[in-house]
């Protein structure tokens, strides 16, 4: 089957450092992937970088065997929750539309059509209710299901989730599993940068382990052992190889 | 130099004492990630110098320089008001704080202008700053002032620098950080107040942010960041007084500012640490480097597993 | 109309475009920006000014716009070079500013472009600098290019409503969706530059950073709604151009300025009193929510 995913050769910098290097893979469609690694191995910069939201110094990737401005409508990409600012004049209804925005086009209103696709996808993740809630209001946990359902808006064949499971409730936790879960059962593939090692055989059957390179990928069975965890995590500190020109 | 005035001369020593002291702050501020902060406490100082003429009546720049302080820690307050209880964000907060202040202040100059006298208030020049308006009293202050936060920032090095990179080991080993960040405040606010006269509140901030970030680009030192920064701020106190005064009428604070400006764009191109030259020159070593040496080109590995 | 009626049009104008533009610019975080921009188009003005030698709307809001994009490019090419984003603000405003003082200092000397004028504004001078105007007749010039400039930003901010909102709240999930995030960025910047020179004429450089972001905060305090806190923000710009004015003319003192601090009393009382999310409704919901059994 056509990889839905393919990384090749990788590199990327954050300020001074790389944070990328040399990475290559290739991710199969059905998939539910996590992307683990110690803080500053690069899990949050190798989507930004794929998803051209992050300068590349090199390598070639592939959406569905296309470049990404062809597949942008395929892929959904939840960023961190963090990087937003949740005072924004505006409530969980509206911040699912957005993710239609792409699709509708300049000089054009969201249309009722829109607005039930935004219903609908705020109702996949239990959220319905808040529709009109300004998003202030709303726990950690709510928010990221917003987040979430903003990206289920979308249909998008490949999902892109960075640390979508970080300090939200155990209900949210399990209700954002079920969604992924669902999700993969219907042919989609699904990448989540993952922070609880505790988890990552409960919840994934495939495991990509980073430490600015591809330490290990593969089915969570075969790839997720004490000596990969161990390689990744620990044991050998990477020197901090500085970026010049 | 021919002919200088005993007061010209006096001019330019007190400049370069206040650059030098705004060097040496700038640093500090410049590493609380506070640079528009001083900008917003410069505006802000202008209510409280009107008010001070006004309660006496006529010029003192003591009480005009307290008033000043007042009204700039006034201002302070206000954004950290501002910040804590309600959802308005800092930078909004700040120039909230920047605009309404200053708003005042020109509201109560013009009132101030208006009236018998107030054409003696001299207050004008702290807009844009005038050096030749400031007499040997005014020099002095300055000189004595800016001497003391010299001497602050010597005596304390260690400590400062402690507060700056790492707060919580400071707070491990006993340190007040709210002593620190009242010290931090108090000499900010001086030679903001001090120097507002001669530079003028609109451009006062320049000369705490130029300096010290034209210091970057030649080191990585900190001691070394606040010699330099010093250095350049009382070089461009200097010299854009020198030439503000080269005509009657001029303003001093845009002459300083550009000065500042032209060490920083020097200190951008052939700085030591990070100058555009110095990096050209680095980038091509290593493209002469990559000639040199072939690519290796590793297989595209069997790294992973593929179901 | 009459003298007055003018300039009470004038400022009511100043207040609707700022604060529409306004409310964008707080929620973009860009009040420091917008407060660099303010400084910087004086250069262009002068600039302007010296190449046509003539104080005409057109050159004067090409030249702001120039200014106002050329202040964008350089902080973002210094942040990018790793000076922090507020040093690289205040390196480039202070400098482009000193620069256009010195200008006027040393070679205009004209009694248009005096530096007081320059920071002040003059509304009252407003209303004798006519053109003719097909239809309207003679209006004052200053009303007539901000009545092109509320056009154009108002119709900018309409149209492009959903793309200004997203780029707002989350540039990142916008550019990961294909909005151009970096162009409507520039324009906002122009959009910026141009509102702030056609507030020019009547409330000054420095005066303008009051009515950009002040009415906006407050009108941020008071809705969470966007729809609801543009038309608001515009609102209390107007209130505020109005209060001023009466307390100048009460006190006898700069208009821009009363206007400016005017700002900044409606914002202090909406800070107090907002039904929303101000103080005293905080501190009663938060005495509410202590004293229920629940909590």
């Amino acid at each position: 089957m056509e990889p839905v995913l393919q990384v090749r050769g990788l590199h990327a910098a954050y300020r001074k450092n790389k944070v990328l290097d040399d990475v290559t893979f290739e991710v199969a469609p059905g998939t539910l992937t996590a992307i683990i690694g110690p803080n500053g191995a690069g899990k949050s910069t190798l989507l930004k970088t794929m998803l051209e939201l992050h300068p590349r110094l090199a390598g070639e990737v592939r959406f569905f065997g296309t470049a990404y401005r062809n597949a942008k409508l395929k892929v959904g990409y939840v960023p961190q929750r963090g990087t937003v600012d949740w005072d924004f004049p505006t409530d969980a209804l509206d911040v699912v539309l957005m993710g239609l925005y792409g699709r509708i086009g300049w000089l054009k209103r969201p249309g009722r059509r829109h607005r039930e696709l935004a219903l609908e996808a705020l109702g996949k993740m239990g959220m319905e209710g808040f529709a009109k809630r300004q998003i202030s209001e709303l726990s950690g946990g709510q928010q990221q299901r917003v987040f979430l359902a903003r990206a289920l808006v979308q249909d998008a064949d490949l999902y892109l989730l960075d640390e979508p499971l970080a300090g939200v409730d155990a209900a949210t936790e399990w209700a954002i599993m079920e969604m992924l879960k669902t999700l993969r059962a219907a042919g989609k593939t699904v990448m989540v940068v993952h922070h609880d090692l505790q988890t990552v055989e409960d919840y994934f059957d495939h495991v990509l382990m980073l430490n600015r390179t591809v330490i290990a990928h593969g089915p969570t069975a075969s790839v997720f052992t004490p000596e990969n965890a161990a390689r990744t995590y620990g044991g050998w500190l990477r020197r901090k190889e500085p970026v010049t020109g | 130099m021919t002919g200088l005035t005993h007061n010209a001369l006096w001019v330019l020593v007190s400049m370069l004492m206040l650059g030098t002291a705004a060097g040496l702050v700038g640093c500090f501020a410049y590493w609380k990630r506070q640079s528009l902060m001083s900008d917003a406490l410069a505006h802000a100082a202008l209510p409280g110098v009107v008010i001070g003429f006004a309660i006496l009546g006529f010029k003192s720049l003591p009480v005009m320089l307290l008033g000043a302080a007042a009204s700039a820690l006034l201002g302070a307050w206000a954004v950290t008001a501002i910040r804590a209880h309600s959802r308005v964000k800092e930078d909004t907060a700040m120039g909230i704080m920047l605009s309404v202040f200053f708003g005042l202040g020109i509201m109560l100059l013009t009132m101030v202008n208006r009236m018998p006298g107030g054409g003696q208030s001299g207050l004008d020049s702290f807009i844009f700053g005038q050096a030749a308006a400031m007499v040997r009293q005014d020099m002095r202050t300055m000189a004595a002032v800016a001497a003391a936060v010299l001497l602050v920032v010597l005596v304390s090095f260690k400590e400062w620098k402690l507060y700056l990179f790492d707060p919580a080991f400071a707070r491990g080993l006993g340190m007040s950080g709210r002593l620190m960040e009242a010290a931090y405040l108090t000499l900010l606010v001086v030679v903001i107040v001090v120097g507002i006269q001669a530079v003028g509140v609109i451009l006062m901030a320049a000369l705490l942010i130029i300096p010290a970030v034209s210091a970057r680009y030649w080191t990585n030192a900190f001691g070394r960041m606040l010699a330099l920064s010093a250095l350049f701020g009382g070089g461009a106190g200097v010299i854009g007084a020198f030439v503000s005064t080269l005509e009657g009428g001029w303003p001093t604070g845009p002459f300083i500012v550009i000065a500042a400006a032209g060490i920083f764009l020097l200190s951008l191109v052939f700085g030591a640490r990070k100058g555009l030259l110095v990096k050209a020159m680095q980038r091509r070593e290593q493209m002469r480097q990559l000639e040199l040496r072939a690519v290796r080109k590793e297989p595209l590995a069997e790294r992973e597993a593929l179901p | 109309m009459s003298y007055d009626g003018w300039i009470l049009l004038t400022a009511s104008l100043v207040g609707l475009a700022c604060g529409l533009v306004g409310a964008l610019l707080i929620l973009r975080r860009m009040a420091m920006m917008a407060d660099a921009i303010s400084h910087s188009v004086l250069l262009g003005i002068v600039i302007a000014y010296l190449a046509t030698r003539e104080l005409a709307g057109a050159h004067m809001l090409i030249g702001a716009a120039a200014a106002g994009l050329l202040t964008a490019v350089l902080v973002q090419w210094l942040h990018a070079r790793g000076v922090q984003q507020e040093a690289s603000i205040g390196i480039v405003f202070t400098t482009l500013f000193a620069i256009g003082v010195v200008l006027i200092a040393t070679q205009v000397g004209n009694a248009h472009l005096d530096v007081q004028h320059a920071l002040m504004g003059e509304i009252t001078f407003i209303p004798w600098e006519t053109t003719r105007v097909p239809w309207l007749g003679e209006i004052p010039e200053a009303v007539l290019t901000l009545l092109i400039v509320l056009l154009v930003v108002g119709g900018l901010i309409a149209a492009f409503y959903k793309e200004w909102k997203i780029t707002s709240f989350d540039p990142a999930l916008a550019a990961a969706l294909g909005i151009p995030v970096a162009f409507l960025h520039y324009l906002f910047m122009t959009m910026i530059s141009v509102t702030a020179v056609a507030a020019f004429d009547a409330v000054g450089a420095i005066m303008v950073i009051a009515m950009l972001i002040t009415p906006a905060a407050a009108a941020y305090l008071w809705t969470d709604r966007l729809s609801v806190m543009l038309p608001l923000s515009g609102l209390f710009g107007v209130l505020s151009a109005f209060a001023g004015y009466g307390a100048a003319w009460l006190l006898d003192t700069s208009i821009s300025g009363s206007m400016a601090f005017a700002t900044g009393v409606l914002f202090l009382f909406s800070f107090l009193f907002s039904s929303r999310h101000g103080l005293a409704a905080r501190r009663l919901r938060a005495r509410a929510a202590a004293g229920s059994p629940e909590s």
